[in-house]
């Protein structure tokens, strides 16, 4: 494996809790591996599994989706439930399709939670570190 | 058209600027597709910046920007407004977070660089799929709904009564006033509390355009901001509010002669009966009956003497939940705090020792409406020779709440004055720093050194009983560096604040944002600090994080404006991120309707499409990600903009 592998990660996050974890991380200057690209959406009851085909298809190694803590933080009742229904499938559709289904992650932090925020974007980058590149036809030019 | 990109890179002084090279962000970004213009500058909030926008819309002929600057939640409303200024429609701007989510987070200076070109690249790549988004506007309702009536929620509502807004005042318990109603003085003018605040509320109960339900809980809140619609829960007192007088012969008539039971709003230190008000000032002059402690309830068996003593029989054994319903614009939150339990840290023997009290149990001692008539006594009714007053109890303390409660020292300091002014006795201060950080307040720790009050800078290790009553305290002397024995008569320990225990309920059904600890979540610590994160709810209070009561006025005032700027704007923008849906491609396989958690989707039998009311949509976008068809399309949250978006932060 390439030593200089700097995994490409995205994280969708929520508008209400995670994007506001991430803005408190900003204020309290945490700092986090520059690897996790934020992506917001209202609610990840708005993620589209194709979002996570298409970050894999175009250089991802990584997502993260995060959003608010179950059973009702949801800013519209159960997005963060509708999200996970398609987590569940999603993961197995990727193992079905050779990606390591420990490729995505799925996180419920909290708007005050910018120390769980942190960690769990360390913990990832260093978990996809130690996977290594994704390869893939999914990839568009692989083989 | 063309699609005409101006892309503006903040310095933020140093706070981007310091980690990340902007000139060479500048000069990558503008050789991206379709950018037209890139700069940078040092403010690009401030008046000069926004000017920068608006001129270069013209110049240029833009169509499309991106601002790489702080959050969309800080200064996407400054800068849509701009490009609002410049002719174009609002949210044709995309921004991008190049500080909260780089600048800070990021160590290594080249890093930062590389990750700012990567997210302004998808801010440019998603910008060029950016459609005009059409809003309205539609009327608010001009009342308030202020849930919690101690000093900050009665504040507000005066203020909004006064410039003839209608309020309804909700308190969970059976009075208002809140904690201040418990306090004998206030620092540090040392005022008597009550003089301050019952004018206060019986101003409340006198403003024809305030409701106020005692006993009360905010059930349910519907609706959006501008139209809320509240349900309230109204818990039985079983004394009527509409027939009762105030005379208060219930309580002199009641079975019991003699009060019995742990008075609550004593602290445990007094005891009331059955039936009681918190203090003979109490507003709603109206008392509550405990069906915990009360004979009636407990065999239905007594002989009614409370009833028989009424005047207006205004007692009714058979009252039963009652829910009402109110239409409100906006919301402030006043919920306030509790103090800390201290049995919670065994060292100091609370609930253990006898004459180990709290601060909050000082203040009724000391009130000379409270049970002991103002009188400082010890357990055996006794005077105490001399006294210690420990700080930081439950605060500044990892295993308990890492935070300062901010007002203890200050409690301390006239804890310490009283005592000395009341019974003459030694008073010890065991502090860790004093904190005197308000108008007066440096004077009044002073005045009160001078007057003879010890200071220790000492961690106390626990307390044990010795001989005569007497407590000792062991602790270090910090500045020693060596332990210490002390003997007194009287602890108070000078508890901190916590949220309340149920801060998670009342957080939910408010739809409000809390921090690890429970409280309130401020939209912006700075710019918006009344302000939560949901439209049209504001906080006020101790229930934001502990303040003092200048402090707790000053937010209440303040919310009070926020609230009223909203409701007599008279009008909202509607929800700009809601749905459309496709006719031509909406195949009627109603995917959308069953995910739909506001009914904003119907579906049309004649046509056997999807249609949506967008005065229902609140923009959450799961209808879009589960249409098969690709006919939902979310505004600002295209699968197109998503697409380009991800794409632009992986690669070129």
């Amino acid at each position: 494996m390439n030593d200089n592998f700097e995994p490409k990660i995205v994280a969708i996050f929520c508008y209400w809790c995670t994007t506001q974890a991430a803005e408190l991380a900003g204020t309290s200057r945490m700092t986090y591996a520059p690897n996790v690209k934020i992506v917001k959406t209202m609610c990840t009851g708005r993620v589209d599994p194709q979002f996570i085909l298409w970050a894999f298809r175009n250089g991802a190694d990584g997502v993260i989706v995060s959003g608010c803590h179950p059973p009702s933080d949801c800013h519209y009742e159960d997005g963060n439930f509708k999200w996970f229904r398609k987590y569940v499938l999603l993961s197995k559709t990727l193992e079905q399709a050779g990606i390591d289904p420990k490729r995505l992650r799925q996180e419920w932090i909290s708007a005050s939670e910018a120390d769980k925020l942190k960690k769990v974007i360390t913990e990832f980058t260093e978990e996809i570190r130690a996977l290594g590149p994704l390869k893939h036809p999914i990839r568009e030019g692989g083989d | 058209m063309e699609n005409r990109i101006g892309v503006y890179i903040c310095h933020c002084g140093t706070n981007i600027a310091g980690k990340v090279d902007v000139e060479k962000v500048r000069e990558y970004a503008s050789h991206l597709k379709n950018v037209v213009i890139a700069r940078t500058y040092m403010f690009m909030c401030s008046e000069p910046g926004q000017e920068m926008i608006i001129k270069d819309i013209k110049e240029y002929g833009l169509n499309r920007i991106v601002v790489a600057a702080c959050t969309e939640t800080l200064h996407g409303h400054t800068f849509r407004e701009a490009a609002k200024k410049g002719g174009l429609n609002p949210y044709l701007v995309q921004m991008v977070s190049i500080r909260e989510f780089d600048s800070w987070v990021t160590e290594n200076k080249e890093e930062a660089t590389e990750k700012a070109k990567s997210l302004i690249r998808a801010g440019v790549y998603r910008v060029n799929y950016h459609r005009p988004v059409e809003t309205t506007t539609y009327p608010v309702n001009s009342n308030v709904l202020i849930v919690g009536a101690g000093i900050a929620g009665i504040t507000a509502a005066l203020v909004l009564a006064d410039a003839g807004k209608h309020v309804y005042l909700v308190e969970r318990q059976g009075f208002i006033g809140g904690n201040m109603a418990k306090f004998d003085k206030t620092f540090p003018t040392l005022d008597c509390a009550s003089c301050i605040l019952t004018p206060k509320m019986s101003a409340v109960k006198n403003n024809p355009n305030i409701t106020l339900y005692t006993y009360s809980d905010v059930e349910k809140i519907d609706g959006f901001v501008g139209n809320f619609d509240v349900t309230i829960n109204r818990r039985p007192r079983y004394v009527r509010e509409d027939l009762c007088i105030g005379c208060l012969s219930c309580i002199e008539n009641c079975v019991y002669k003699e009060p019995k039971f742990i008075s609550e709003f004593d602290e445990g230190i007094g005891k009331r009966k059955p039936v009681y008000v918190s203090f003979p000032q109490a507003i709603p002059l109206v008392p509550v009956i405990d069906p915990e402690t009360c004979i009636q309830f407990r065999t239905g068996k007594c002989v009614q003497t409370c009833l028989k003593g009424c005047p207006t029989k205004a007692i009714d054994f058979s009252m039963k939940e009652e829910k009402v319903n109110v239409k409100v614009g906006a919301i402030i939150a006043a919920t306030g705090f509790k103090v800390f339990d201290a049995s919670r840290d065994s060292k100091y023997g609370y609930g253990k020792l006898p004459n180990v009290f709290t601060t909050i149990q000082m203040e009724r001692m000391l009130n000379s409406a409270g049970p002991t008539g103002g009188e400082i006594r010890l357990q055996d009714g006794s005077v105490p020779k001399e006294v210690a007053i420990i700080n930081c109890v439950g605060s500044r303390n990892e295993n308990f709440n890492a935070y300062c409660s901010r007002v203890c020292c200050m409690i301390g300091l006239k804890h310490a004055h009283m005592i000395k002014d009341r019974i003459g006795a030694d008073v010890t201060i065991f502090y860790t720093d004093i904190r005197a950080n308000g108008k007066g307040y440096e004077e009044f720790y002073r005045k009160i050194m001078l007057e003879g009050v010890n200071f220790v800078r000492g961690e106390v290790a626990s307390i044990i009983p010795s001989e005569n009553n007497r407590l000792t305290i062991i602790f270090e002397d910090t500045l020693l560096s060596r332990v210490r024995k002390k003997e007194v008569d009287m602890v108070i320990l000078n508890v901190g604040l916590e949220p309340h225990d149920d801060w998670e309920d009342v957080r939910k059904v408010l739809n409000l944002t809390c921090t690890k600890e429970g409280w309130l979540m401020e939209k912006h610590p700075k710019l918006a600090p009344v302000t939560s994160l949901s439209d049209g709810r504001f906080i006020a209070g101790a229930a934001q994080f502990p303040k003092d009561i200048p402090d707790t006025v000053a937010q209440a005032e303040a919310a009070a404006a926020e609230a009223m700027s909203l409701v007599d704007r008279g009008v909202v923008e509607s929800e700009p991120n809601v749905i459309s849906i496709d006719e031509n491609k909406c195949s009627g396989c109603k995917m959308c309707i069953s995910v739909c958690p506001f009914n904003a989707i119907t579906y049309n039998e004649e046509k056997n499409i999807a249609e949506v009311n967008i005065g229902l949509c609140k923009g959450c976008g799961a209808c879009n990600a589960v249409c098969p068809s690709g006919a939902i399309s979310q505004n600002n949250y295209t699968d197109d903009e998503l697409f380009a978006e991800i794409m632009g932060v992986l690669r070129e």
